[in-house]
């Protein structure tokens, strides 16, 4: 399996505004030097509570927002990323370095270049009450992105539309109608009818089901899957049910103030976690099972705000296993075992 | 078709909305044949300017020859009323569609892109609006040269920038949502992300407004007109009739009221125009209200 999606030391701050001039103050530093690969085919669940960065990566990673520092490659050769990191290293700003960052790295595309890279890449967002344009009749929405990339036109465009409606279980009945007389499952097979549109390759969901109920979830899942099945498709999802990620993703990362502290198998990270935070966050799971008892790990202290995070590991001081080592040094990704990466200096 | 169906069938819900939908109607109607209800007479070039009978200034009651009588001047009243209402149409519309269409644009491009180009604009507003409307707009007349066309450019200066204000409002509500950024997440482009989704869901309060604007339009159109600067001599204007009859609002001591026609008719047409265009402001805002159950 070769990589689509690769990021590298990807930052998002967000600047926070003050003063009379409304000059930058400081900056919410909502991804902070996350490396990530995304292997074709898969289906990586993003994990990690409330604000932790999880949507600002998926966000900036489909390049709806600039990164402020960091690479993103999408379906490059691996010769290729190693070349510009081999120039990097060199330090040297030469004008190869930049030209093959402009032709290879998404950040630096121009908006044109980023309009067409939707074409192979999309986005589903978490709240399906809001992310359909209430003036629009279905038949519009679902046809939008053919219309906007030129893929078909005329007659071929509401074949096409009621065919991808089918897909996602929908009647083409209902195309004229506008989203508001849909309910939330339907309205959420909708937005990804429209995502499936142009074919893409690869699709980011940001917590599509969690604004659904637990049956309508079910049935959100199993089409995913099996538009994943159909299609080839690579699916970044997002979630903080992590009994979901455990049942359909192939490979989960965690994310912890901006950071990515684990990545492994669901296996692996939901019953061996090396990261102090994975094994906290998977012990507060609440477990449809009232005989299985879990040692609960309670954390002390808040999660640090994204603005000021701590110096050193970001969860130092909440981790009991911490030393002076963490409070001063960041710690890298490292491979422990086969697959799994923990950025810790003691893992479990 | 179902889209008017329920157009209509919200009209008809609310007396009031119909009201106002009747009112425009008979307006529009007596508009379109003014030619049939008023014919020019034979000879004269220019239709829009009332027929006179008679150069002295004391009006003359409604007789055959001059069903609603004669204003000052012995302009004839009927005449005058049924062409003052093409005038008024045509003042209204066009000042207000080029309102709109200023501030659409502007108040798009401020409030999308947002920046220094918004600051520029809205400064730009702040300057206009800081002026007495009626004093701008009475300046610029004066400027220009007495006439309609003044007028009317007059009144789309003074005007567009509470329309380039409220529709940048509306667009910073509306960019922010969910589908905005859904758009742009499809590959679409900054005009179209605008014109197919902020923009139809950001216009209505300016259209809304629009509609209940226009009466204040006709309105201050009169005023000009009452005040010298409108419309040449004899024109067929409502408020160039409302300026004739001022000398006549209170008649001899023996019958104060002798000269009603000249005051009153002219001043029922007004009323009854602006009052057509706020019931129906009102319907618009009724029928344009989002998500309205549709079904």
């Amino acid at each position: 399996m070769d990589t689509l999606v690769d990021i590298r030391r990807l930052k998002k701050h967000f600047p926070i505004l003050g003063g009379v001039l409304r000059r930058p103050v400081g900056a919410v530093k909502a991804v902070d030097g996350v490396s990530l690969a995304i292997k074709r085919g898969q289906w990586l669940g993003l994990v990690g509570e409330s604000g932790c960065g999880k949507t600002t990566l998926a966000k900036t990673l489909i390049r709806l927002w600039k990164p402020t520092s960091g690479h993103i490659y999408f379906d490059v050769p691996d010769v290729v990323k190693a070349e510009i990191e081999m120039l990097e290293s060199q330090d040297k700003n030469g004008s190869k370095l930049n030209s093959l960052l402009k032709e290879n790295d998404l950040g630096t595309f121009s908006s044109s270049r980023v309009r067409s890279f939707h074409r192979r890449a999309q986005l589903v967002h978490q709240d399906p009450f809001t992310s359909l344009n209430p003036r629009m009749k279905i038949k519009n929405i679902v046809a939008e992105p053919l219309k906007i990339h030129h893929v078909l036109s005329g007659h071929a465009v509401e074949t096409a539309v009621e065919e991808l409606l089918d897909k996602v279980g929908l009647s083409s009945g209902q195309l004229e109608r506008y989203p508001h007389q849909f309910s939330g499952g339907q309205r959420q097979r909708i937005a990804i009818a429209r995502a499936l549109a142009t074919k893409p390759e690869f699709i980011a969901f940001d917590e599509p089901t969690s604004a659904l109920d637990v049956s309508v979830q079910a049935q959100i899942l199993n089409l995913l899957k099996d538009l994943k099945r159909e299609f080839g498709l690579t699916y970044l999802y997002i979630t903080h049910e992590l009994l979901i990620a455990e049942s359909v993703c192939d490979y989960i990362a965690v994310m912890y103030v901006g950071k990515v502290v684990e990545m492994g198998k669901p296996e692996e990270i939901f019953h061996t976690p090396r990261h102090p935070y994975s094994q906290s966050l998977i012990a507060a799971t609440p477990v449809p099972d009232p005989t299985r008892r879990v040692g609960r790990i309670v954390l002390p202290g808040e999660v640090p705000s994204p603005a000021n995070p701590p110096p050193g590991c970001h969860f130092n001081p909440r981790c009991s296993r911490a030393s002076d080592e963490c409070r001063e040094f960041e710690p890298e990704l490292k491979l422990i075992s086969n697959d799994h990466y923990v950025a810790c200096f003691y893992p479990l | 078709m179902s889209d008017w169906r329920f157009t209509a069938r919200q009209l008809a819900k609310n007396p009031l909305s119909l009201t106002g939908v009747v009112i425009i109607a008979i307006f529009i109607i007596i508009a379109i044949f003014a030619p049939l209800i008023a014919p020019t007479p034979a000879g004269q070039l220019n239709s829009y300017m009332i027929p006179r009978d008679g150069y002295w200034a004391e009006p003359q009651p409604p007789s055959a020859a001059h069903i609603l009588g004669t204003t000052q001047g012995q302009y004839d009243i009927f005449y005058g009323v049924v062409w003052g209402a093409r005038s008024a149409f045509r003042v209204a519309l066009v000042v207000m569609s080029i309102t709109l269409l200023i501030g659409i644009v502007l108040g798009s491009l401020a409030g999308y892109f947002g920046g220094v180009l918004d600051e520029i604009l809205m400064r730009i507003t702040d300057i206009f609006l800081a002026f007495p409307w009626l004093i701008l707009a009475m300046a610029l007349v004066v400027v220009l040269g007495p006439g309609l066309k003044s007028v009317m450019i007059a009144l789309i200066v003074v005007w567009w920038p509470s329309y380039a204000r409220l529709i940048r409002g509306d667009i910073l509500q509306v960019r922010e949502e969910d589908y905005v950024e859904a758009a742009r997440g499809l590959g679409a482009s900054s005009g179209r992300v605008i014109i197919r989704h902020v923009l139809p869901n950001a216009i209505y309060p300016a259209l809304i407004m629009a509609s209940l604007d226009i009466g204040a339009v006709v309105l201050s159109a009169a005023a000009l007109s009452f005040l010298g600067l409108g419309a040449p001599e004899g024109y067929a204007d409502w408020g160039q009739m409302t300026q004739f009859a001022q000398n006549w609002i209170v008649g001899p001591l023996d019958n104060p009221l002798k000269y009603w026609y000249a005051v009153i008719i002219p001043g029922l047409f007004i009323l009854f125009f602006v009052l057509g265009w706020n019931l129906l402001g009102d319907a618009f805002r009724d029928i344009f209200d989002p998500r309205l159950a549709r079904r």
